[in-house]
């Protein structure tokens, strides 16, 4: 049976292709395509998971076999077409033309395609994830939410508000900067400022997600609320990447490559936007309500109060490698922007700042998170881009280390060390080395998907965000033994 | 610099040396001739169903123990000479040796075979080493039916294992029901039940009289004491767990059915103690068996050992039972002692309230029918919260007070239904009919 439906599912895939080099006629084959392969992927899901059969290690397509390999190969090529030649895929886009000009009213473009395609796997792999676990309430709420919030928020909502506000840029409320490195780039904010209260209104609520609101839903909730219930990126790992998950390097020295690797990203992503902001930006109130010296002051003033927060006041929760990188980009952001106050250059960086933007966009946006991120889901796992690139993701991932109620706690004495949670963990994180020793588990790459806790087979994870104390619980004896109670253990040695 | 050696590196080794480490600067070496690594032995079935592979089960890597100090040595203890201090080991043909000051047995146990006719044969096996899993690997090969034979918990995950990999099953079980000689009759009833729709051949009361062979001494078949013959091409053994103890023989260490120790681990041999499966505690805690073949209490012994080698002279002392498994996907847990029926004690009820009929949810609570004290709880199908439980039973609380607090107990994943007014409800419905 499983058979069976891969064929439908690859017969879906490939009159896709071939009819679009055809050009045969465009919505029968749409409906035909996309009806093989939901019946493709949910058939073969019942029949893999109606026992609730795993097995990821004997099954080549998940454990780096043949299969995985050409899959990794024509996901790769797939997105090399799609970044950077994508007048090979126009057969293929006019396909979509009557589904676009339904929606939008415009003729389809490579990124539409995308678009549909991408909330498309995540909508049929979504249901194949309910499936899987359907006797976790916590999965099922954060499947059918991602799904909600890409068919809604990523997918209808900005089709439909070009429709009605042609002026508007694209916007998908839930892609918050820097995930969107390109949100305050100088002819994106032209449009919103131009098309009037609407677009103002989403310009600010922009700013207001990165400052106020992701900071204090990542407070409550740990930086699920959006990696795993909201994000697109994050909704595609977790439903067409669940096959691959368990890839996901567990090396301290991979974790150690993600921690500077992560960072980076993040600082490149901010050096990038502050030098665009402040390009298109003047230095008197001719073209927009801010000067560049506002903006510049603005910058010197979060900079500062990061510093202080991060280097004084959470001293202790940082590694001293952690700080001294925090250090030297401070005082480099600090000191370029004191050099743009006091001598207005034309490029704050040195660079020109269209330089900066399109590395950024090339080298990040596109090879890391597409390429890379998404074409090595059957080697490298489903979060490669969460884990090692993802600038939003180590913002929250800061966050939630630093100030967040957010944990997974052990239940006492029950860890087996069977290794089943670090197993699936998609993070990389050895979920294992802290359960056996009866710790919590607060890392900052943590996005909180909560499978380590459903397959765990001695109910010994949970995750939990009642309050903020006892976070760095580091028992001695585990739960169990009646030493375990006095703690004079190691005062006595 | 006093050294200590360690023969066998499971969970009850290598916690020892973990701490021993943590306590002290003795010189630390670890032996083991089954696995150069510390594995999980309760993960080798979600090896063989391919949700892990075996590197994913070894409880540290390779470079904890560099980093730590902890000299790993490859090879098997064969022989122990108490007076010179100094164990012969033995790697393929290289014999060598090494010496002690102070030396631990936590070599565990072995699958127990009841002498039927050919159990040698080929095809014939118990589970339980890491040996035993490529044994599997190769008999399930070709395999298409099988004989289990054992309901404890190394059955059920033979059946678990096999059935995955579509071999027909037939599982043999001496009792009644299922684990009924650990479990109270009515949970041992609602599993069995539960046990028989994920494998269908499971087959009660129902003894292994011969396993039939043919000429190559390959298993192919077997005929049960209820007249039936099963034509099979594997049969796994898995009546239970011995300790692994028979090459002590030669030494003066003393040993019943497994090493015996005092409650300070030490055997009749000065600075020669045993920890895990392989001890037998002369004088065990109240309601202790000698023997404990759990996964953590082995872990227990191996800190409780290191406290008393580095820190102050230490007994065992565990705190209240706990335990887990699980039955196919039916999680399992349980905290302070449910007793079966056969071992109930005196005023000992059991309160059982079905939580979901359909998704196998329930929960048994032992109490005092006197007064009300709190004995102990299983609970299959919903997680509870290790801590809590421990603290209660230390604390004696009643068991109205347990059943009005069930919410602070519960362990499970956020949005699951909080059950606390359903266990309540039946709660007072069980005391009305019971009249306490």
């Amino acid at each position: 049976m499983k058979k069976i439906y891969s064929v439908l599912g690859l017969t879906g895939l490939l009159s896709l292709i071939i009819c679009g080099i055809l050009s045969l006629a465009q919505s029968m084959v749409l409906a035909f395509s996309f009806s093989c392969m939901t019946l493709g992927v949910i058939g073969y899901g019942y029949e893999l998971h109606k026992h609730h059969k795993n097995g990821v290690y004997q099954n080549k397509l998940s454990s780096r076999g043949f299969t995985a390999w050409v899959l990794g190969l024509v996901l790769c090529l797939f997105y090399i077409l799609l970044y950077f030649y994508s007048s090979h895929l126009e057969p293929i886009i006019r396909l979509f033309d009557p589904l676009s000009a339904n929606l939008s009213g415009k003729p389809a473009t490579q990124w539409f395609v995308y678009g549909c395609l991408y909330t498309f796997s995540i909508l049929v792999f979504g249901v194949k994830f309910l499936f899987k676990y359907r006797g976790n309430r916590y999965q099922q709420l954060r499947t059918l939410s991602v799904m909600f919030f890409q068919f809604i928020f990523a997918f209808f909502l900005p089709e439909i508000m070009a429709r009605l506000h042609g002026d508007i840029p694209y916007y998908d409320f839930k892609n918050i900067w820097p995930l969107n490195y390109y949100q305050y780039d100088g002819w994106r904010v032209k449009q919103f400022v131009s098309s009037g209260g609407l677009g103002i209104g989403l310009l600010l609520f922009s700013v207001l997600s990165v400052f106020i609101i992701s900071p204090i839903l990542t407070y409550k909730f740990g930086k699920r609320w959006y990696c795993s219930w909201v994000c697109g990126c994050g909704a595609l790992a977790e439903t067409a990447g669940d096959t691959f998950r368990h890839l996901s390097d567990k090396s301290v020295k991979t974790w150690k490559l993600e921690r500077w690797l992560i960072h980076v990203v993040l600082g490149f992503a901010i050096l990038m936007t502050v030098a665009v902001v402040y390009s298109y930006l003047r230095s008197d109130y001719s073209k927009y309500v801010i000067r560049r010296q506002d903006f510049l002051w603005f910058i010197l003033a979060v900079n500062g109060l990061l510093l202080y927060y991060l280097l004084k006041i959470k001293k202790t929760f940082l590694a001293k490698d952690a700080r001294n990188g925090i250090l030297l980009f401070g005082i480099l952001l600090g000191g370029f922007v004191c050099y743009g106050l006091i001598a207005e250059p034309k490029h704050l960086f040195l660079l020109q700042s269209e330089t900066l933007r399109k590395s950024y966009s090339f080298m990040i946006g596109s090879m890391f998170s597409g390429v890379v991120g998404t074409g090595f889901y059957p080697i490298f796992g489903s979060r490669v881009w969460c884990r090692f690139g993802c600038p939003m993701a180590a913002i929250l991932g800061l966050q939630q280390k630093l100030f967040s109620k957010f944990k997974i706690t052990t239940n006492g004495g029950q860890c087996i060390s069977c290794g089943n949670c670090s197993t699936y963990c998609e993070m990389g994180i050895d979920v294992k080395s802290y359960a056996q020793r009866g710790e919590n588990i607060i890392r900052s790459s943590c996005v909180g998907c909560g499978i380590c806790s459903a397959v765990c087979p001695r109910g010994v994870l949970k995750l939990e965000n009642d309050s903020p104390s006892g976070k760095l619980k580091n028992p001695l004896f585990m739960t169990g033994n009646t030493y375990s109670i006095n703690t004079d253990v190691l005062n006595k040695k | 610099m006093k050294k200590l050696v360690i023969i066998g590196n499971g969970i009850a080794g290598s916690t020892l040396a973990r701490w021993v480490r943590k306590l002290s600067e003795f010189e630390i070496e670890m032996i083991s001739d089954e696995s150069p690594l510390f594995y999980s032995r309760t993960a080798l079935m979600y090896i063989f169903m391919g949700d892990v592979k075996l590197q994913d089960t070894y409880g540290y890597p390779q470079e904890f123990f560099e980093k730590n100090n902890i000299k790993l040595i490859n090879a098997r203890a064969e022989h122990i000479d108490v007076t010179q201090k100094v164990i012969q080991l033995k790697k393929e043909n290289t014999e060598f040796e090494t010496s002690y000051d102070y030396l631990v047995i936590a070599t565990g146990s072995k699958p127990t075979f009841y002498n039927w006719p050919n159990q040698n044969a080929k095809g014939v096996q118990g589970f339980y080493h890491l040996d035993d899993l490529h044994t599997l690997e190769e008999n399930a090969k070709n395999a298409k039916n099988a004989v289990l034979l054992g309901g404890g918990l190394i059955g059920i995950e033979l059946a678990e294992m096999l059935q995955r990999r579509n071999i027909n099953t037939h599982f043999l079980i001496r009792e009644k029901w299922y684990w009924n000689g650990v479990l109270p009759n009515s949970d041992a009833e609602l599993l069995t039940s539960y046990i028989s729709k994920e494998c269908p051949g499971l087959a009660l009361e129902t003894n292994l009289k011969k396993i039939e062979v043919n000429a190559q001494n390959e298993v192919i078949g077997v005929t049960t004491d209820t007249g039936q013959s099963i034509t099979c091409d594997l049969v796994g053994i898995a009546t239970g767990v011995s300790p692994n103890i028979d090459w002590l023989k030669e030494t003066p260490i003393e040993t019943d059915k497994g090493v015996l120790i005092n409650p300070h681990f030490e055997t009749n041999v000065k600075d020669v103690f045993a920890i895990g499966d392989c001890a037998q505690h002369k004088n065990p805690p109240q309601d202790r068996r000698p023997i404990e073949a759990v996964w953590y209490t082995g872990r227990i012994m191996g800190e409780t050992l290191a406290r008393n080698l580095c820190v102050e002279s230490s007994v065992y002392a565990p705190g209240p039972w706990f335990n887990s498994a699980k039955f196919f996907e039916l999680e399992y847990q349980t905290y302070g002692l449910v007793s079966s029926d056969l071992m109930k004690k005196e005023n000992e009820i059991h309160f059982q309230c079905v939580l979901d009929s359909i998704h196998h949810k329930w929960i048994t609570i032992a109490l005092d029918r006197e007064n009300n004290t709190f004995l102990g709880i299983n609970s299959f199908g919903i997680r509870l919260r290790h801590e809590v439980f421990e603290q209660w039973l230390i604390e004696k609380k009643t068991t109205d007070f347990i059943v009005n607090n069930m919410t602070k107990a519960f362990f499970n994943p956020e949005f699951f239904k909080n059950y606390s007014r359903d266990i309540q409800m039946a709660y007072n419905r069980y005391k009305d009919e019971k009249n306490i």
